[in-house]
């Protein structure tokens, strides 16, 4: 399948006044055409500012990408100018964030934040434009989209606004659809018709999406592709059955064992140990070495690179290596696996 | 919103009943009498003065009579001036103060948003710090210093307009000038803290997802967003500026409130100090209402409270 977007060795960074926060550490991936990829990582570990990167949303006074391409339809959107990046941002990549509740503008009429993207990017006439809101929120399931579409945001709920911001994300059918955490905030019955919703549109749409989420479940959910972040870099990276039959990065161990299932009543919720890696100083060598019960010599002292396991399938961790020693994933991420599979 | 109007209409004059009634009670209270340069009247002629004014009754009568007056819109004599009607005296002054009042407030609000915008817009560059020079200057320099600058150099020195009076429009430029700077200051300020940070919430990140150009982020998503609290600070603003300020209108020899009050004050000249407050407690209730009706137009959340009501 073709590749609609390409990061490649991607790094930024942020100037604080503690000192440079290297918070993206050369990242790769790629992301095909109509493919949802998750992106998961424990908070910290960069999901939200690698995306942001990709529409360049980061703060523009402290934030620097200090090397590497984000290669969209063979330009690199690292290097256009803001004017160029406009007619971009809303039109071929959008995205949601995660709280519909701060997210719609509170003095602006529902309809207007629809239409805005409509007619700047696809030169409708307002009636056009409002005839087509109309239709995007009957797109999104809201129930009266006549009488809805003159309210604003405070009318509405936060799984209805959510919709909204889907509506407005999906307005100029992009090519990509960038998901933070759409379904945090909202409630489990809600997330799940959220999630329905995002399957539904893609398949009329065929956007490609990239979906950040914390919950493992929804990945394996709505994702064909899984990326496992950590301190700043993708540490493995498959396709879902891949990740969750056969996870070889100890840090996605503890991600599978430290997710809770619908039957954890009798077991303890496992948590992994120690703290994420200060970015102020990265460490020398792999940066999830002192949390890792497995780490070896090496770890302490230089970075794993991508080991191969499958075509679509790599880690990077010391283990992969032919000389490492053979190490099983624990017990109860096997438990953990073989559960998963049977709820998906 | 026609009930709603109603309601607080009705309350507006239950309000400045009670406080019409408070500074009755006040001024029987304090010390010292209307006649007080008068001490050396034989009691006798102090009391003709005294029932003259109706001062002899007992107090529940004077209050009775006084509100009875009140409501029919009659403030009483004033013991000042010839016994010219309190309300004549007060209408002859208010004109120039709430003129001068209203074209500072509009004048130094307007320029006042517009720095604050541009502040925000450019923070921490030289137009940022201007900004900040000029609201500081506006705060802390009384008005009367600009009033005395502008008086010299503009009036006196270059001609440009009138030195004094009160004659027409050209008579009122300096003046509310000198008296905008501070509107200028407080609505500089304050806008610019607000529009940063407004720009920096959720729903303008969204706007720039959307692709929203620098311009329609600041004006279309953020302007009016920021505008909210603002409201809230111009209300008081505005009746500080139009019940007048005493050492301008003095500078400028402007026929206003702000110096008849002052005078009335000093000599105890009851129906003219309690009129006074009457009419600048009603302006305040005014300024009030239109100020949650301002808020309804801004804010759409309130608008529909309101009107539910
Ligand atoms: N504006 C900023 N200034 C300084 N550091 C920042 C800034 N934004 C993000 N960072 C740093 O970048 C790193 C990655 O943050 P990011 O928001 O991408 O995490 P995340 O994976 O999205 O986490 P979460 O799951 O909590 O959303 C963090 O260490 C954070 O401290
Ligand atoms: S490279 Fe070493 S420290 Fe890092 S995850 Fe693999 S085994 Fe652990
Ligand atoms: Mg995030």
């Amino acid at each position: 399948m073709e590749n609609i977007l390409e990061v490649k060795d991607l790094n930024i960074s942020f100037h604080t006044f503690a000192g440079e926060v290297q918070a993206i550490r050369g990242v790769n991936f790629e992301l095909k055409k109509g493919e949802t990829l998750a992106i998961v990582g424990e908070s910290g570990s960069g999901k939200s500012v690698t995306t942001k990167a990709i529409m360049r949303l980061l703060p523009p006074g402290n934030s620097e990408i200090k090397q590497g391409q984000i290669l969209f339809d063979g330009k690199d959107l690292s290097k256009l100018t803001d004017r160029q990046m406009q007619k971009i941002r809303g039109k071929d990549i959008s995205m949601i964030f995660q709280d519909p509740m701060t997210s719609l503008n509170p003095t602006m009429t529902v309809g207007k934040q629809i239409m805005e993207p409509l007619i700047k990017h696809q030169n409708m006439s307002k009636a056009a434009a409002s005839e087509r809101a109309l239709q995007l929120l009957k797109l999104v399931g809201i129930p009266k989209p006549e009488l809805r579409i003159k309210q604003y945001p405070h009318q509405f709920s936060g799984g209805m606004r959510q919709r909204v911001v889907i509506a407005i994300a999906l307005a100029c059918n992009p090519k990509i659809l960038i998901a933070d955490e759409p379904t945090t905030a909202l409630d489990v019955t809600i997330q799940a018709q959220i999630l329905e919703l995002m399957k539904d549109l893609q398949n009329k749409i065929d956007t490609s999406i990239i979906f950040i989420t914390h919950d493992l479940g929804v990945v394996a959910n709505v994702a064909d592709r899984v990326a496992v972040m950590y301190g700043g870099k993708i540490v493995e990276v498959g396709t879902v059955d891949e990740v969750f039959y056969n996870p070889q990065h100890p840090y996605t161990w503890g991600l599978i064992s430290s997710m809770p299932s619908l039957d954890a009543k009798e077991e303890e919720l496992y948590a992994i140990p120690g703290t994420p890696p200060n970015l102020l100083h990265p460490p020398k060598g792999d940066a999830f070495a002192p949390r890792n019960e497995y780490a070896m010599q090496i770890d302490l002292e230089e970075q794993p690179p991508m080991f191969k396991v499958s075509d679509t399938h790599y880690a990077a961790t010391w283990l992969l290596h032919p000389d490492a020693p053979k190490v099983e994933p624990p017990a109860a991420v096997k438990s953990r696996m073989r559960k998963f599979m049977g709820a998906k | 919103m026609g009930k709603y109007l109603a309601k607080r209409i009705l309350f507006m004059f239950l309000t400045l009943f009670i406080i019409a009634s408070i500074t009755f009670f006040l001024m029987k209270i304090i010390p010292g009498t209307p006649f007080a340069s008068a001490a050396k009247l034989p009691p006798a002629q102090l009391e003709i003065m005294k029932a003259k004014y109706g001062l002899d009754q007992p107090v529940p009568v004077q209050y009775a009579k006084y509100i009875g007056n009140l409501l029919q819109g009659d403030l009483g004599i004033s013991f000042q001036f010839n016994n010219t009607p309190v309300s004549d005296l007060m209408f002859k002054r208010l004109g120039p103060s709430m003129q001068l009042g209203a074209q500072a407030m509009v004048f130094g609000t307007i320029i006042g948003v517009l720095l604050g915008i541009f502040a925000a817009l450019r923070q921490n560059t030289w137009v940022d710090y201007s900004a900040t020079f000029i609201a500081v200057l506006g705060k802390a320099v009384p008005n009367f210093v600009f009033a005395g600058l502008l008086q010299y150099f503009i009036a006196v020195k270059l001609g440009w307009f009138p030195v004094l009076f009160w004659k027409g429009f050209e008579y009122t430029i300096l003046p509310t000038i000198a008296l905008s700077i501070f509107p200028i200051a407080i609505s500089a300020r304050f806008m610019r803290t607000e529009m940063i940070d407004v720009l920096g919430s959720d729903y303008i990140l969204l706007a720039k997802a959307k692709g929203a150009s620098f311009f329609e982020i600041a004006i279309k998503h953020a302007l009016r967003n920021a505008l909210i609290p603002l409201v809230t600070v111009l209300g008081p603003l505005a009746i500080s500026l139009m019940t007048g300020s005493l050492v301008v209108e003095k500078i400028f020899a402007i026929p206003g409130l702000g110096e008849q009050f002052v005078k009335s004050i000093t000599v105890n000249d009851y129906p003219v100090i309690m009129g006074t407050t009457i009419l600048f407690a009603a302006l305040f209730v005014v300024i009030i209402l239109v100020v949650d009706i301002l808020y309804g137009i801004i804010d759409p959340r309130i608008r529909l409270s309101g009107g539910k009501k």
